[in-house]
């Protein structure tokens, strides 16, 4: 045991990924305590203040059956307010997540290991929001199964022709699939912490959950091909559940809403706000955690750069739009843009496109991309500005429709509002929860991207023994 | 060497980091030992070749679950779309192929990520209740920093003296015989028939 935990406690360069050489043990250790120590009184805090949100949430939403959509601030013809908004934000947000655990995996990047689990359980939180809002949106919510191919009393089924329909297949099987990919990354994980338990109890739910996992090479074998697919699976899925919530608008008539840029807008920008998320959580939880050497400046210098390369897409989105509204000469196209840029909701428009185009520049600066309060900032303007964006096409668009006689001032209710805050209330308890029991960081997939997992390392670095196959 | 008395059902090894660990696989496989088995807490690169082991078949499973889904996902709406229970809606052919992809699309993928985890389960003979290795106390290394390799008492090679031998010159640092408690060998209840 000493000599396996001296040749693993080899020196590692700077500059690596993971900072402070680690040796496989102290991985399993620094990330593990995390949920086997006492719970700090900050985390009962927090955990008190975002479950409370996430209740007043729970009520409101219980009113809103009782009473109906009216107690929001939705009137002919805005009838998508901030429910739709909410809705494609946090779709938005989880894409993200899945960007993180599939795509740069498919593209062999490794430092994607430090935040990929977290990044994964946000994706998984923020659907659970999102799914939500549609779901309460539907008015009559005792006859929500109509949204399913269900056999009902009418003996009719869904219009498959219907965007709508679309969403509702590309959100469940979203869900469904970020969900197995995490719990597949969980699995060895779980079995780590189902080894160190010390109480019965632990031992037997993490147990049960790590289904029997004993690292078996034979096991990992197929782990590691199904973890491969999945992301190879999850790449096409995310791409295709962004630009179904686009078609949501896109395959509409109304002026605004009918472009055909829409779905690589919309992925681009899911992944925008979705990254300055995780950047917003992950500042956090590495500060709180103790976990600097694992998200290192490297990692979120790297999530910097990928926030400004879709920052510049998405502005060249926005001013494609305005180039295509006026090229395509036709006046009611015309009429949409010029007035979401000067009419009623200019205000928000300029927000959003100062939050969205103009602050994340100061991340040409190398200096400023590893500058944490500015990144911290950064990341949360850029959510407040992708929030507006949704808001601008949602609302100015309806807002101002085909008969001047019908227009008028979208005002949010209370109920807009609190539903809002108490959407992030559900969040944040979801994720203070999984902070709390499961490893944030994913320890298995740490340890092989540490040098001395290479079976190689030790040809050059040698310990007395002859190692090559 | 265990001091337990039960039936032997194997033979554990522990190495002390990954490359050591190669070396005795790859000893094992020209050995022409088939019941054996490495434990790793992250999957070792070059293991499967070491091992001897064949590419997985999961690929297949994968294929065929995501063509299910995407050709059921076809039958179902063309069933419920035109066949059914046809509507007209915007003046638009009941089966309207290019707006039934999304569908198709989506339960494509559905269906082969269920392929995907769930066969690897399969494969795996995942969620198990208990394994031989599990008898070691030592064994809980191997999800943190442990390096073993077990060979089980179903091999034909299998013999507890030889295979501390074999393993001694690769160089294990630790060997122990896997061993059931005595208590917990039982003969399997035989149902009584009336």
């Amino acid at each position: 045991m000493k000599a396996s935990a001296e040749t693993t406690a080899l020196q590692v360069d700077d500059g690596q990924l993971i900072q402070g050489n680690p040796t496989f043990h102290t991985v399993s250790e620094s990330i593990s305590r995390i949920v086997e120590v006492k719970t700090t009184k900050a985390w009962y805090v927090l955990f008190g203040f975002f479950s409370s949100l996430a209740l007043m949430f729970v009520v409101m939403i219980g009113y809103l059956f009782w009473e109906g959509t009216g107690i929001w601030g939705l009137q002919i013809p805005v009838a998508w307010g901030w429910a739709i908004v909410n809705f494609v934000f946090w779709v938005g947000i989880g894409h993200a997540g899945t960007l993180i655990s599939a795509i740069l995996f498919l593209l062999r990047q490794p430092w994607r290991t430090s935040i990929n689990r977290f990044a994964e359980a946000m994706t998984i939180f923020a659907v659970i929001c999102a799914g939500t809002f549609p779901g309460i949106h539907v008015g009559r919510v005792w006859v929500a199964y109509y949204m399913f191919p269900l056999p009902n009393q009418m003996s009719m089924w869904p219009n498959f022709r219907s965007p709508l329909l679309w969403d509702v297949f590309a959100v469940g099987t979203y869900f469904t699939v970020s969900l197995l990919f995490w719990y597949t990354g969980l699995i060895p994980d779980l079995a780590t912490l189902r080894d160190r338990a010390k109480s019965k109890i632990r031992k037997a739910v993490y147990g049960a959950f790590a289904l029997g996992w004993r690292g078996s090479h034979r096991n990992w074998q197929h782990y590691e091909l199904a973890y491969l697919l999945l992301a190879g699976l999850a790449t096409p899925l995310v791409l295709s559940v962004h630009s179904v919530v686009s078609f949501d608008f896109a395959v509409s008539n109304l002026p605004g809403w009918h472009t055909t840029i829409f779905p690589p807008y919309f992925v681009a920008g899911a992944i925008f706000s979705g990254f300055a998320m995780v950047m917003t959580l992950a500042l956090i939880a590495r500060k709180v955690y103790n976990v600097e050497n694992f998200i290192t400046m490297r990692h979120l210098e790297n999530m910097n750069k990928i926030i400004l390369v879709t920052s510049l897409m998405v502005g060249y989105a926005y001013s494609i739009e305005l180039f295509i509204a006026w090229y395509s000469g036709n006046p009611f196209e015309r009429f949409a843009f010029w007035n979401r840029a000067t009419g009623p909701y200019a205000w928000a428009y300029w927000t959003m496109v100062f939050c969205n185009v103009v602050v994340p520049q100061v991340f040409w600066s190398r200096r400023m991309r590893r500058n944490i309060p500015v990144m911290f900032v950064v990341s949360i303007l850029v959510n407040i500005g992708m929030w507006f964006e949704r808001f601008v096409i949602v609302v100015s668009t309806l807002a101002n429709d085909f008969l001047p006689s019908s227009w008028h001032y979208f005002k949010p209710t209370i109920f807009d509002v609190g539903m809002l805050i108490g959407s992030f209330g559900l969040f944040f308890t979801l994720f203070l929860l999984f902070l709390r029991f499961l490893p944030m960081i994913a320890m298995a997939e740490v340890k092989a991207v540490l040098p001395q997992a290479d079976p190689h390392y030790y040809e050059h670095h040698g310990n007395g023994k002859e190692a090559s196959v | 060497m265990s001091n337990k008395n039960g039936k032997v059902v194997g033979i554990l090894a522990e190495f002390e980091n990954p490359a050591a660990l190669i070396k005795a696989a790859s000893a094992l496989r020209d050995n022409g030992f088939k019941d054996f088995d490495c434990y790793t807490p992250f999957p070792v690169h070059g293991m499967d070749r070491a091992m001897g082991l064949k590419r997985s078949k999961l690929g297949f499973v994968v294929g065929i679950m995501g063509l299910l889904g995407g050709s059921g996902g076809l039958l179902m709406q063309w069933w419920m779309s035109a066949v059914d229970y046809p509507l007209i809606i915007s003046g638009k052919p009941f089966f309207s192929l290019p707006a039934f992809i999304p569908v198709v699309f989506e339960l494509t993928v559905l269906l082969a990520s269920f392929g995907a985890v769930f066969g690897m389960w399969h494969f795996n003979r995942l969620p198990r209740l208990h394994h031989p290795v599990f008898y070691s106390e030592r064994f809980s290394k191997a999800t943190d920093d442990g390096f073993f390799v077990a060979i089980e008492a179903s091999d034909p090679q299998f013999d507890a003296q030889k295979n501390e031998e074999l393993f001694k010159s690769l160089g294990a640092v630790h060997i122990e015989l896997l061993q059931e408690d005595e208590q917990e060998v039982k003969e399997e209840p035989v149902l009584q028939t009336a």
